[in-house]
């Protein structure tokens, strides 16, 4: 879709936890906690606390009073996405909860869009967050355990990240937006998400240059939301396959967030991943003018610990925003 | 299972040729260095056990009361390291070798049982605390029941 009124990003807003501060974005975030919990009581109070904190710092730099925002947009990993409502409830705005897995910030800025070129909205709050520890127990096992992670593995980020968009203003712009389809190309290592979701990414990169007949190259950064250094290399190639050439401006978040040193093995993971990439690093790019059309394709696998067990294949899914500077 | 009929344009690649194209693409488990490492892990905790078994016989203790008593201690010492944040950093490096001895069994309950104190301790400790070791000690205990039916009959 393209918006015959795109929407202005008035402000963007991004906190993190310790490990993401120390890798090399950490200058970028515009907060960075000094551990995982911050005074709360448990890692998923913090989560919420954190996308809170991510909303209200949007709100506040924009310099909007919160009767002129109509909307807010937000979503997380956890059951019945507690972080986003649990924030929306002190926030106190109209909620409309997301769920995307990890491609939520796309989709936000994506349905936010639509919501102010339609007309239905003045300015929309879009958000998003991920939890290490609180994602590692729900999806995965106790953070205490002694296990190892396969070298496929990526490591979900403790983030929050949140845009505040709006019909008026001065700022770049969301120009266009592919909301993406489930693939499923049958993988069902929950240990290898990027390969779950990289034919789902190269499926909406495909269709989204087919629509606006672009290629790559009119592009200076397409970001994917986070396949990880494995799903980045397969989602080059698979697009590679069906004759589509991505060049030097195809990188992922879930690559950018972490130094290799840092142990996270093929990259990161999370609705928070993108979210503070996205608010921190690339729209500090998009202002000092180092980039002057982005497209964030955020990547999502749509599976469950439960449909996991039972045998279900990660059903994968990619939706992509354009920024124009 | 995978997509059916896709509206055009569609990917080149088929799942079936993708699965080939994965499995190139995903880095191999660094299976040389694990293993050595899980044979050091493990021989290093198991050599603990003995050092500390040697000790209870030295104090005067049975060989089958040492051994038991050592148990206990190693038990102890893995819960230790659990709580206090360093098992799942040996777990780490070690693999298997620090998952197999009694020690990987202590960690496997306590931190269950660390986790999930937030949910309160009926419903977080009390039902969570299994959920590791859980499928360790049914078909342990199950196996256990079938081998003493056998030796039973044999006999």
């Amino acid at each position: 879709m393209v918006f015959t009124n795109p929407p202005v990003i008035l402000a963007s807003y991004s906190v993190v936890g310790p490990k993401e501060g120390q890798g090399p974005l950490g200058k970028t975030f515009s907060k960075v906690w000094k551990d995982q919990l911050n005074g709360a009581k448990s890692w998923e109070v913090a989560e919420s606390n954190m996308l809170q904190e991510a909303m209200q710092g949007s709100i506040d730099q924009a310099g909007i009073a919160k009767d002129q925002i109509d909307y807010m947009l937000a979503g997380d990993l956890l059951n019945q996405i507690i972080s986003s409502s649990f924030a929306a409830r002190k926030i106190a705005l109209p909620f409309i909860g997301l769920y995307g897995a990890c491609s939520t910030m796309a989709l936000g800025l994506a349905l936010g869009s639509m919501l102010i070129d339609g007309g239905f909205a003045r300015n929309v709050l879009v958000g998003a967050s991920s939890h290490h520890d609180t994602a590692e127990r729900q999806f995965r096992a106790p953070t205490e355990q002694g296990t190892q992670r396969p070298m496929s593995a990526q490591w979900t980020v403790t983030g929050a990240g949140s845009v505040l968009l709006g019909r008026r203003g001065e700022g770049p712009r969301i120009s266009s937006a592919t909301i993406g389809r489930v693939i499923d190309y049958a993988e069902k290592d929950v240990n290898n998400m990027g390969s779950a979701m990289a034919p789902a990414v190269a499926d909406t990169i495909l269709n989204h240059f087919h629509d606006l007949q672009r290629k790559a190259t009119d592009y200076d950064l397409i970001a994917s939301g986070d396949l990880g250094a494995v799903g980045l290399a397969l989602a080059t190639e698979v697009l590679k396959q069906s004759g589509i050439d991505m060049g030097t401006a195809f990188t992922d978040c879930g690559v950018m967030v972490f130094d290799p040193s840092q142990d996270v093995h093929s990259g990161a993971s999370g609705c928070g991943c993108s979210a503070v990439v996205f608010a921190g690093n690339v729209m500090r790019r998009i202002k000092v003018g180092e980039l002057k059309r982005v497209m964030l394709v955020g990547s999502g696998a749509l599976h469950s610990p439960t449909s996991s067990l039972q045998g279900e294949s990660i059903p994968g899914i990619g939706h992509a925003v354009v920024i124009d500077a | 299972m995978a997509n059916q009929s896709l509206r055009k344009p569609t990917l080149a690649v088929s799942p079936e040729n993708y699965k080939t194209l994965a499995q190139q693409y995903t880095p191999k488990p660094t299976i040389v260095k694990n293993v050595i490492r899980a044979f050091a892990v493990g021989g290093i905790i198991c050599a603990i056990g003995q050092v500390i078994i040697n000790f209870f016989v030295s104090v005067g203790l049975t060989s089958v009361e040492a051994s038991t008593a050592a148990t206990a201690t190693m038990i102890f010492l893995g819960a230790l390291l659990t709580g206090l944040g360093i098992y799942d950093e040996i777990g780490k490096f070690g693999g298997a070798g620090s998952i197999v001895p009694v020690t990987g069994f202590s960690n496997s309950i306590v931190s269950p049982a660390i986790e999930f104190k937030r949910e309160g301790y009926v419903l977080g400790v009390g039902a969570k605390l299994f959920t590791v070791a859980g499928p360790v000690l049914v078909y342990g205990i199950a196996t256990s029941i079938v081998v003493g039916i056998i030796y039973f009959l044999i006999h």
